[in-house]
């Protein structure tokens, strides 16, 4: 059948469409944003599943590594979420856990911790990336909130140009 | 030419493209006066509808001025002012001659892909995926339309673009879905959906001679809208839809249910709905049918489940027990829009209906990524979109 088609030569799939020059677009920029910050969650869970024991030790977190390879399957769900259609519900979640990361981080022992440094440069970090976060919460929940202005009323659009009684006549005479 | 091309989940853009051309002596080129955005275009904007590829030029709902004619083309000539059907057809195939033009077996000319999928392949769509056949769509400058003895039909002189552009798509869809009710007289319907394609299945419903629609959504204007046309309505929000489709038709259930929401439900309609969102969101499911089951739960013993609405791949928990058991009938198809145009335009011709009662917003074609947003966030009222080249 495939080759009927092709023999009819009448269909062509569209791989050779070429944009000659790019204009107007929908996806605005907190789409991007988000579209960004949910990659690189997914980059950095699967940092925290693989390198869990590097981490750990780089921030003199030992014995924490479970711990950390939770928070990347976290943050992974958080990511996948957030490149789905509705990247609300993801950006929502991942602010929830950077809350979660920086209490960890302010927990982190800092007595006799020779790794300090680490951890307040990982608190930085994190803090950038939650100021990020709740920038592009905002900016997508004004951009796709229903509208909350006055409702528009279409209570006389019946599409009847014969008002509803005339539907009922077409129905039961045929016209 | 200017058209909407897709560049991924949430990127449509208004991209510069060349012309299309005569690619085969039955072809066709359309100078688009009129397209619209449809609800499945916004599948294709969520980014659910596979093997779409950057830079396909999207729409399926567009009418307009034949500038250009194939050798082979003996329908249309040059100046001719015609709507197109957004499904392509060969008109001559065993489904074809049956009628059932969306099942065309030539115009998909990635069937083994469709195949693969779906265990057969339907016919092409325009704008709609390389699985459906890879064609360029009508929200564009010009429209190179295959088959184009086939499918548009020439618009008689005294109607007005508005006023049967949506004979391309969803005023076929939405008396599809009311015909396939099998309404005899005095009938109950129930209604998922007001979006444009549950409106005119509404309106269809009621020409065909339904007593009562129950129409359900949850968007205040388009429930205004649909009880605009008599329809009784339900917020899905606000009150149990099945109880109350219950008390409505005193225990029975309704004589037919249409399924006009398809595969992108409400994420937060009930605790069936959240479970799916979070099952497509992990690539643990493909669809989120919780209307389709509320629909059959609503129908009647022996009455009709009528989709319309769409959906791609494989869908969990349908109680199909329920559908044996109670000898329910299910119809569905993607609309063979050529086989209801005749009668539709003749029905529009003598004043039984005007579909243009469902546009709330027009734009131009650089204006379009911006509209897809709001249609898609149902934001400012916006129920249909329809942009002018
Ligand atoms: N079969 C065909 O040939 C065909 C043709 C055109 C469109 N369609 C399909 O029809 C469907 C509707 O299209 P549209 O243009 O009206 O789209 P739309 O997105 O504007 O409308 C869908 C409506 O369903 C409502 N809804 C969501 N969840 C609901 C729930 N749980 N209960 C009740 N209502 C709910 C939404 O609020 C919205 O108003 C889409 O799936 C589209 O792909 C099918
Ligand atoms: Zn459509
Ligand atoms: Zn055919």
């Amino acid at each position: 059948m495939n080759m009927l088609a092709k023999a009819t030569e009448i269909t062509r799939p569209l791989l050779d469409s070429k944009v000659l020059s790019s204009g107007t677009r929908s996806l605005g920029v907190p789409g991007r944003l988000a579209r960004g910050l949910g990659w690189f969650g997914i980059a950095l869970g699967v940092l925290e599943l693989v390198g869990s024991k590097r981490l750990a030790r780089a921030l003199g977190m030992r014995g924490y590594e479970g711990l950390i390879r939770g928070y990347g399957v976290r943050e992974i769900a958080s990511g996948v979420v957030t490149l789905s259609v509705n990247p609300a519900a993801g950006i929502i979640s991942r602010v929830a856990g950077d809350g979660l990361d920086i209490l960890t981080l302010l927990a982190a022992p800092q007595q006799g911790n020779a790794k300090r440094g680490n951890v307040r440069l990982a608190l930085l970090a994190v803090v950038g990336v939650t100021v990020l976060d709740v920038i592009c919460q905002k900016a997508l929940a004004d951009r796709h909130a229903r509208s909350r202005g006055p409702v528009r009323d279409y209570s006389d659009r019946s599409g009847f140009p014969n008002g509803l009684s005339g539907a009922g006549a077409v129905a039961r005479t045929g016209s | 030419m200017k058209a909407l091309t897709w560049h991924g989940k949430g990127d449509i853009r208004c991209d510069t493209v060349p012309d299309p051309r005569i690619e085969h002596p039955r072809d066709a080129i359309i100078k688009v006066s009129s397209c619209a955005i449809c609800g499945s275009d916004l599948h294709l904007l969520n980014g659910v509808i596979p093997t779409m590829k950057s830079g396909d030029i999207v729409g399926h709902e567009c009418m307009g001025e034949v500038v250009e004619v194939g050798a082979e083309n003996k329908k249309l000539k040059v100046g001719d002012r015609v709507v197109v059907p957004f499904t392509i057809a060969c008109g001559e195939c065993f489904f074809c001659l049956k009628g059932a033009f969306s099942g065309c077996e030539r115009s998909n000319p990635n069937k083994s892909m469709a195949e693969k999928l779906w265990g057969h392949s339907p016919g092409g769509l325009f704008g709609y995926s390389h699985l459906l056949g890879g064609y360029s769509g009508g929200q564009a400058e010009y429209v190179r339309v295959p088959y184009a003895d086939v499918g548009p039909i020439v618009v008689p002189e005294g109607l007005t673009d508005d006023q049967v552009l949506f004979l391309s798509d969803i005023f076929p869809t939405g008396y599809m879905g009311a015909e396939f009710c099998d309404i005899k007289g005095g009938e109950t319907i129930a209604i998922w959906g007001c979006g444009p394609v549950g409106q005119m299945a509404i309106r269809s419903a009621f020409l065909l001679g339904a007593e009562r629609v129950i129409a359900i959504d949850t968007v205040p204007e388009r429930l205004v809208m649909a009880r605009a046309a008599g329809a009784e309505t339900l917020d899905f929000h606000e009150v149990d839809v099945y109880d109350e489709i219950q008390k409505l038709t005193k225990g029975r259930g309704a004589d037919a249910c249409i399924d006009a929401v398809g595969t992108e439900a409400d994420a937060t309609a009930s605790f069936d709905s959240v479970l799916d969102r979070i099952k497509t969101a992990t690539f643990m499911g493909t669809d989120r049918p919780h209307v389709l089951r509320q629909a059959i739960h609503c129908c009647r013993n022996f009455g009709v489940v009528s989709v319309i609405g769409v959906y791609g791949g494989f869908l969990d928990k349908i109680p199909f027990g329920s559908a044996i058991n109670r000898g329910l009938t299910f119809r569905m198809a993607q609309t063979p829009v050529q086989r209801y145009l005749p009668l539709l335009l003749e029905r529009i011709e003598k004043g039984q209906i005007d579909p243009s009662f469902v546009i709330t917003h027009r734009a131009t074609l650089e204006e379009g990524p911006e509209l897809y947003k709001t249609f898609r966030d149902k934001k400012d009222g916006c129920i249909k979109v329809v942009l002018t080249p």
